[in-house]
């Protein structure tokens, strides 16, 4: 027990935040809850490859299209159901990740940061043009598919419980990976790619594998949402933007710890939901966060829980 | 295929690679000398294409002398941009100074939203197009094209006749030792983003000219850039025009032969494909 | 015969760092390497553990062909280095970057097994009370040893140290001499590139010279230390020459 206190809080927070809705029983409380744990799991996705192994990925997102694009496709063109249709979508993104962890993860630093931006784009614009996948306009789901999982009320409660067990085995797998043999080779690289690699760590598999672990989860969650969508397009797929925030979340919070991502993301999406319902900073949003990055990067720079860490060391063991 | 169809795209395409290409060279000046990728480039080429339209619409001042006020203003918010977010992580791993300059472009973008909202606007203005028999060229993107040479052999005058522009050369070499040999280098810094600045501002007042212009088109020319820079490689100015020609000509060209919708893709493949078999570019980076 | 470096050349471009070099290596001895700065003596180091590949010639440890396999293949079949330059993973513990050492090594531990043999090595270098510290917060003397904790705990059979003694005070310097006397007797056979000259005098079993890419000595320290060439190679460095000089008097 004692070697998970680590854990505890991140897994924590994601039980409490999961079951708020149950105590509201509300769908709007759901709905905010989801884009929160939502959040999560692609911000501590994306802390496997940025926090552990020091990889900058600009166009992370990139797996959230991809698998929602692929899940999407099976469920309504060849009309599997929805749990096959998620495996789908987890297994093209991971099948992506490895095919782009044999390429583009040998450039370093920015370049590979760059080269992560390309993929991103060029799958969007390649997405616009492939008409069996809908073209510009994507594809719609008829409503009726709801009804195999009980009615479109019910298949959201549904959709909600499915994330909320990816979001804490997210958390769970990003924390035993940190303890791991693995996760250790991995922030070896990140320190010092070239003398991890003359220790022994064979650096161009373990990143490849950081970056596998990385994708499968935003292949899955993608899924997910664009089911809950009811459609999917390339301008929502492919949205760099929520990369970005992505990385500004787990910054927030800390990278490379588990709870960093979480509480991060958490943090992150409240601020968001703040802004734009305050009729004042509604508008500029962005420049808000814009502001709140800059901040953290001139200031905090190993985020909230890197600071406590370092302020209160004794804390260390429960901050993990 | 109509030859003639084919002059003429690839006419249009080099001419607004000229304007792509002082583009390009603002981001990659800024690479070359101190390491960082401007990440608010993009927003900065958009607050140029507003600031032409702004001064020609309000002011009613001819949009070339207006790009003068806007280079100048250029030079000024560069600097202010380095000092603010670049200056203290200068010497911090990539992606600090990475998402120091994401975060200008977001509060750039979240700000002009609100003010300028996300629809287009035009510059009205035109000059007499000229029609060299079997293709006729805008007068405007004639223009654009020649004040982008204009513009870059202004930049290499200055980087290679100048005390400062050589001060430049120097940090972009070697920062260390310029600074043993007594060379301000913070000044320097900020000069040089300054300039870089100034060339993206500019580039945007001239696209200003051409097409017409929203708050979030800086972001496509944004990316354009990046996959200019790589392929004439990071650091070279000259690199970064031959780059925005030949940009400039397959998305003139390929709308010929396809739909205008792979043009993107083109690009991002081509970029892909650079960054992973010939990193350094078509003419490879200045030795550090 | 642990290693066999055989016709190693490396060229840069137009630049030959290390030229036509061949020596052998027996096991359980300490080989001094030494040279006037610039001779490819750590060129010659990243030939032999795969950071660069040879332009020509062969590198063969205990019988295998090693010579253009990676760094973490060499690494793992029992060869480690220390670095000219200290390259501390900065953000771990000292426990955590010798933890590395130990998983990633010959024995390819887990991290249980790891963890144990990182305490004995750190306590072997004498950075026991250290041992939560964040490396990048230790001192140049606390890094080297670091380092070297980081390349014992892969239990190498041949340790390639790239100037341990650099930066390091007269009572720091003795005690490193001895840390690596220790490490000698527990069989790990030593390469060192060393720069101060009665340390390596004294602890070499052998001396190879190299000058300008080649080896222009290699034999006995007092026979190096009378050799014409060696002398005429430091004959630039005044006091080096000096010294040895009357080391050789004394």
């Amino acid at each position: 027990m004692k070697r998970f206190t680590g854990l505890l809080l991140s897994v924590l927070a994601v039980i409490v935040l999961a079951v708020i809705p149950l105590i509201s029983g509300k769908a709007s409380t759901r709905e905010a809850m989801f884009t929160i744990l939502m959040a999560i799991a692609l911000a501590s996705s994306l802390n496997m490859l940025l926090g552990y192994t020091g990889y900058v990925s600009f166009g992370h997102i990139v797996f959230f299209g991809v698998g929602g694009y692929a899940g999407f496709y099976t469920l309504t063109v060849l009309g599997w159901n929805l749990w096959l249709s998620m495996l789908v979508g987890g297994a093209t993104a991971a099948l992506l990740a490895y095919l782009l962890g044999k390429s583009i993860l040998r450039l370093r630093g920015a370049y590979f940061a760059l080269a992560t931006i390309g993929v991103n784009e060029a799958m969007r614009a390649l997405v616009n043009n492939m008409d069996f996948l809908g073209g510009p306009i994507g594809m719609t789901m008829k409503f009726s598919v709801y009804n195999e999982y009980g009615g479109a009320a019910n298949a959201l409660w549904l959709v909600y419980w499915v994330l909320s067990g990816i979001a804490l085995l997210v958390v769970i797998v990003s924390y035993l990976v940190k303890r791991s043999k693995f996760g250790l080779g991995l922030m070896a690289i990140r320190e010092d790619e070239d003398a991890a690699e003359v220790m022994g760590v064979r650096a161009p598999s373990a990143k490849t594998w950081s970056y596998v672990l990385s994708a499968v989860f935003p292949g899955l969650i993608g899924m997910l949402f664009f089911f809950k969508n009811g459609n999917i397009e390339p301008g929502d797929a492919f949205r760099l933007h929520l990369s970005i925030e992505l990385i500004v979340m787990v910054m927030l919070g800390g990278f490379g710890t588990v709870l960093g991502p979480v509480l991060g993301a958490g943090v992150y999406q409240q601020l968001r939901k703040l802004l734009l319902t305050s009729p004042v900073f509604k508008n500029i949003q962005l420049a808000v966060a814009g502001v709140l990055l800059l901040l953290i990067i001139l200031f905090i720079p190993t985020g909230a829980v890197g600071w406590l860490r370092r302020r209160f060391p004794r804390l260390r063991r429960v901050l993990e | 295929m109509n030859l003639d169809v084919l002059i003429a795209s690839a006419v249009d395409g080099l001419l607004i690679g000229f304007v792509y290409g002082v583009a390009a060279m603002g981001l990659t000046l800024i690479f070359g000398v101190m390491d960082v990728i401007n990440l608010a480039h993009g927003p900065l080429i958009a607050i140029g294409m507003f600031g032409v339209y702004e001064i020609f619409t309000y002011v009613g001042m001819n949009p070339y002398l207006a790009l003068i006020i806007v280079a100048v203003v250029g030079l000024a918010v560069g600097v202010l941009v380095y000092f603010v977010a670049v200056h203290r992580v200068i010497d911090a791993p990539p992606l600090s100074s990475l998402l120091s300059t994401f975060s200008v472009n977001m509060m750039i973008i979240g700000v002009g939203t609100a003010i300028l909202t996300t629809s287009a606007y035009n510059v009205d203005f035109s000059l007499p197009s000229l029609d060299t028999g079997p293709i006729t060229v805008t007068g405007t993107r004639l223009a654009a094209a020649l004040i982008a040479v204009g513009v870059t052999a202004l930049l290499y005058a200055f980087l290679y006749r100048t005390r400062s522009g050589k001060y430049i050369r120097a940090v972009a070499n070697n920062r260390q030792a310029a600074e043993l040999m007594g060379i301000p280098s913070t000044r320097i810094l900020a000069l040089a983003f300054g300039i870089g600045t100034m060339l993206a501002m500019t580039a945007g007042g001239l696209i200003a000219t051409i097409l017409p212009i929203n708050i979030l088109a800086g972001g496509t020319y944004e990316l354009k850039s990046f996959v200019i820079v790589v392929l004439g490689g990071l650091g070279n100015p000259l690199g970064a025009l031959v780059g925005g020609l030949i940009l400039g000509l397959i998305e003139g060209l390929v709308p010929v032969f396809m739909k205008t919708t792979w043009v993107p893709v083109l690009e991002f493949g081509l970029f892909i494909l650079i960054l992973l078999v010939m990193p350094q570019g078509l003419f490879g980076r200045k030795e550090s | 015969m642990i290693l066999h470096v055989e016709n190693v050349t490396k060229q840069f471009g137009g630049l030959t760092a290390v030229d036509n070099v061949t020596f052998s290596l027996e096991g359980g001895e300490i080989l001094g390497l030494i040279g006037p700065n610039g001779a490819g003596k750590t060129t010659l180091f990243n030939c032999i553990n795969g950071v660069y590949t040879p332009t020509s010639g062969r590198v063969v440890f205990r019988d295998e062909d090693i010579t253009g396999k990676r760094t973490y293949d060499i690494a793992r079949r029992g060869m480690a280095r220390t670095h000219q330059i200290v390259r501390p993973l900065n953000d771990l513990t000292v426990r955590e970057n010798v933890i590395v050492g130990a998983c990633y090594g010959r024995e390819g531990l887990s991290l249980h097994a790891a963890t144990e043999v990182a305490e004995d090595v750190i306590e072997f270098v004498g950075l026991t009370d250290r041992v939560e510290m964040l490396a990048g917060s230790l001192n140049v003397a606390q890094k080297k040893r670091l380092e070297m904790a980081r390349a014992l705990a892969a239990n190498p059979y041949l340790l390639l140290l790239d100037e341990v003694l650099a930066g390091l005070n007269t009572s720091e310097v003795t005690s490193m001499l001895d840390t690596i006397r220790q490490i000698r007797d527990r069989g790990i056979t030593i390469i060192m590139i060393e720069h101060i000259m009665h340390a390596i005098m004294n602890l070499s079993d052998r001396i190879i010279v190299l000058n300008y890419g080649e080896m222009i000595a290699d034999g006995l320290p007092d026979e190096v230390a009378q050799n014409p060439q060696v002398i005429e190679a430091y004959l630039g460095d005044e006091d080096l020459a000096a010294k040895i000089l009357e080391e050789e008097r004394s």
